[in-house]
């Protein structure tokens, strides 16, 4: 890609987030990334940007504000009621051409994913996906004999290889800076009351073509169980389970406990549980209080979607199981018959209180 | 039909990752494979195959051995394989990498549809198929778990997280497709042997005629890698090797320290 001439870099300014919204609810990806952008744009001294796309829209400007946006640009029209690659980038990327932002954040989300690198490639800009930090910095990071260091620029983090390599990415010739960043990762901000972004509504015009494909039809997962990501206590069960009803065990130790049940993608493959509850580079990344793995060997996959919980607990009948060098206490053991007793114990314990 | 399948040699991770002495990945010790969302790509193009009658060309890019990927390839089933290889082309990140692998497909002349893998295990970007699609103006759909052709048009199965649409795209179009859409066959002897026969067409930058030069290879390249380094990992805490029920006491004791669970 041609680098872009200094003069036009410096037209580039603000941190923008796209406000992620679905059934026009908007998703918490979005307050997580308005959080981070609150730190880039104060060491920017620049402001943040919401970029709100869907129909009917409008009035979820404001909670974009409490969360840390000073500005929302309100895409707003009928093309834009249910996610569709084509129009949402036609949106997007019109907002980058006509706003100039100096960075540009997308969660990396099932819509994210395939939005990001249709926008990037739209507007000439490079793309660092699922970035689990980001900071303001200089790159190249040391002075280079020959080469121009540029200061203030978006350094993007991101694990490589299943998480066996961590790499820091810059983008210093091209803008906007646009990088994917891993739900539940950042941190959202404590809700400002009263705020008051400006709003800013813009249409660049949509006219269907090839692009824009048909939906047929939507289809929900038929569960009522508690998003992943947002559980404060996870009991994951994996391979070492070994049948989808000794997950019933977990079940148990779950409600005693007051947390979630969730998975490794041997479980997903092997079709006991749905993806949705799926922790690792593939599935999801949680950073729950407590995470209980069980059954589950550890493989660089799985524990790269894990290992910021506060708390490991591992119980696994293979001592060599690499769960154990992440875990802060591993239970080398049976599980049928440690699960079924600590759910017990802490049940004896809890009532004792 | 025609379908082209994108694929990559990736290094295989599933069978344990191996380390060099100073903790970096020893990747001379590790195998290749094709890459797994890639593979199911292929099995859905080959099911196409035998359902409604096509011709199916894998292209993948990459050092000369990735013609081992395709000789894979050619064993289940494809028909035409394409090895895009050229030391100027090394060192692309994605914008650099989908844009000379849709400058592969536009030599390649007419296809209907184009289906690649989610996401390479190696890098888990997911962004070359999108990015492909946008390089050639054709339709996208990501996250594909079932695919039909229906009325001249591709119909799929679009994974979100909570819900999954049914969405119909006009041809040519881009699937990018989900490893959990189907079980890959397995190459038969048969094919094995033809495989080993057949020819594989190979592109430098010489036949890329509409990749422009500030595209390709790691100067073609927006991003730039500031710094790489193995990941450091908190150490492992205690490990117990007790009775089950000392064991539990224990551990219990240790979650009533920490007040977690409510304890």
């Amino acid at each position: 890609m041609a680098a872009m001439e200094q003069s036009l870099i410096e037209q580039y300014k603000d941190v923008y987030v796209f406000a992620q919204q679905v059934d026009n609810e908007i998703s918490p990806i979005a307050f997580e990334l308005l959080g981070k952008a609150k730190d880039l744009a104060n060491d920017l001294n620049e402001k943040v940007v919401a970029v709100l796309v869907g129909h009917n829209v409008k009035e979820l400007a404001a909670q974009l504000g409490a969360y840390g946006a000073d500005k929302v640009i309100v895409v707003d029209d009928k093309e834009l009621e249910v996610y569709r690659t084509e129009p949402y980038t036609h949106a997007l990327a019109s907002v980058i051409n006509e706003f100039k932002p100096e960075i540009m954040l997308v969660g990396a989300t099932a819509i994210g994913r395939d939005l990001g690198p249709r926008v990037s490639a739209r507007v000439q800009t490079g793309l660092t996906a699922d970035c689990t930090s980001l900071e303001i910095g200089d790159f190249p990071l040391n002075p280079m004999p020959g080469k121009e260091q540029k200061h203030n620029q978006l350094l993007m983090t991101r694990p490589a290889f299943g998480g066996n390599t961590i790499a820091t990415i810059a983008c210093p010739d091209n803008r906007p800076q646009m990088a994917t960043v891993r739900p539940g990762v950042m941190q959202k901000i404590e809700p400002i009351a009263d705020a008051k972004p400006e709003v800013v509504e813009y249409n660049p015009g949509f006219t269907p073509d090839n692009k824009y494909v048909e939906i047929l039809d939507i289809v929900k997962n038929v569960s009522d169980v508690v998003d992943i990501q947002d559980a404060k206590i996870l009991v994951s069960g994996g391979r070492g389970v070994g049948t989808p009803e000794n997950f019933k065990m977990l079940e148990e130790l779950a409600e005693v406990v007051g947390g979630t049940v969730s998975c490794s993608r041997a479980v997903v493959d092997a079709g006991w549980k749905p993806q949705d509850l799926q922790v690792g580079q593939t599935g999801k990344t949680v950073r729950p209080q407590v995470y209980f793995a069980i059954g589950i060997s550890g493989a660089i996959q799985h524990v790269a979607g894990m290992e910021e919980s506060d708390l490991i607990i591992a119980i696994n009948k293979d001592e060599d199981a690499p769960i154990f060098d992440v875990a802060d206490y591993g239970i080398v053991g049976d599980l049928n018959k440690i699960v079924p007793l600590l759910t017990e114990e802490i049940k004896k314990a809890l009532a004792a209180k | 039909m025609k379908i082209i399948v994108c694929i990559k040699q990736v290094p295989d991770t599933a069978g344990g990752v191996k380390f060099n002495p100073d903790g970096t990945l020893d990747r001379a010790a590790m195998l290749t494979i094709m890459n797994p969302d890639d593979k199911a790509g292929l099995e859905a193009a080959l099911r196409l195959k035998d359902q409604y009658g096509a011709e199916v060309t894998v292209v993948t890019m990459g050092l000369p051995k990735a013609g081992d990927a395709l000789r894979e390839a050619l064993a289940m089933g494809a028909d035409n394989a394409v090895l895009v290889t050229d030391r100027c082309l090394g060192g692309a990140d994605t914008w650099a990498t989908s844009s000379t692998v849709a400058a592969a497909i536009r030599e390649l002349g007419d296809y209907d549809l184009i289906i690649t893998g989610r996401q390479a295990i190696d890098g888990d970007t997911a962004q070359v198929g999108p990015q492909i699609s946008e390089h050639l103006d054709i339709p996208v759909i990501s996250y594909a778990r079932k695919i039909e052709i229906e009325d001249g048009a591709v119909k799929v199965q679009r994974q979100y997280d909570d819900r999954y649409h049914v969405v119909k795209a006009q041809m040519p179009c881009l699937v990018t497709c989900l490893a959990e859409i189907n079980e890959p066959r397995y190459m038969t002897p048969g094919g094995i042997f033809d495989a080993c026969e057949a020819e594989i067409k190979t592109m430098s930058r010489a036949d890329l005629k509409t990749l422009d030069d500030s595209n390709m290879g790691l100067a073609g390249s927006p991003t730039k890698i500031a710094k790489a380094s193995d990941k450091v990992r908190k150490g492992a805490g205690e490990k117990i090797t007790l009775d089950t029920e000392e064991a539990v006491s224990y551990l219990l004791g240790k979650m009533t320290e920490k007040h977690v669970c409510g304890l």
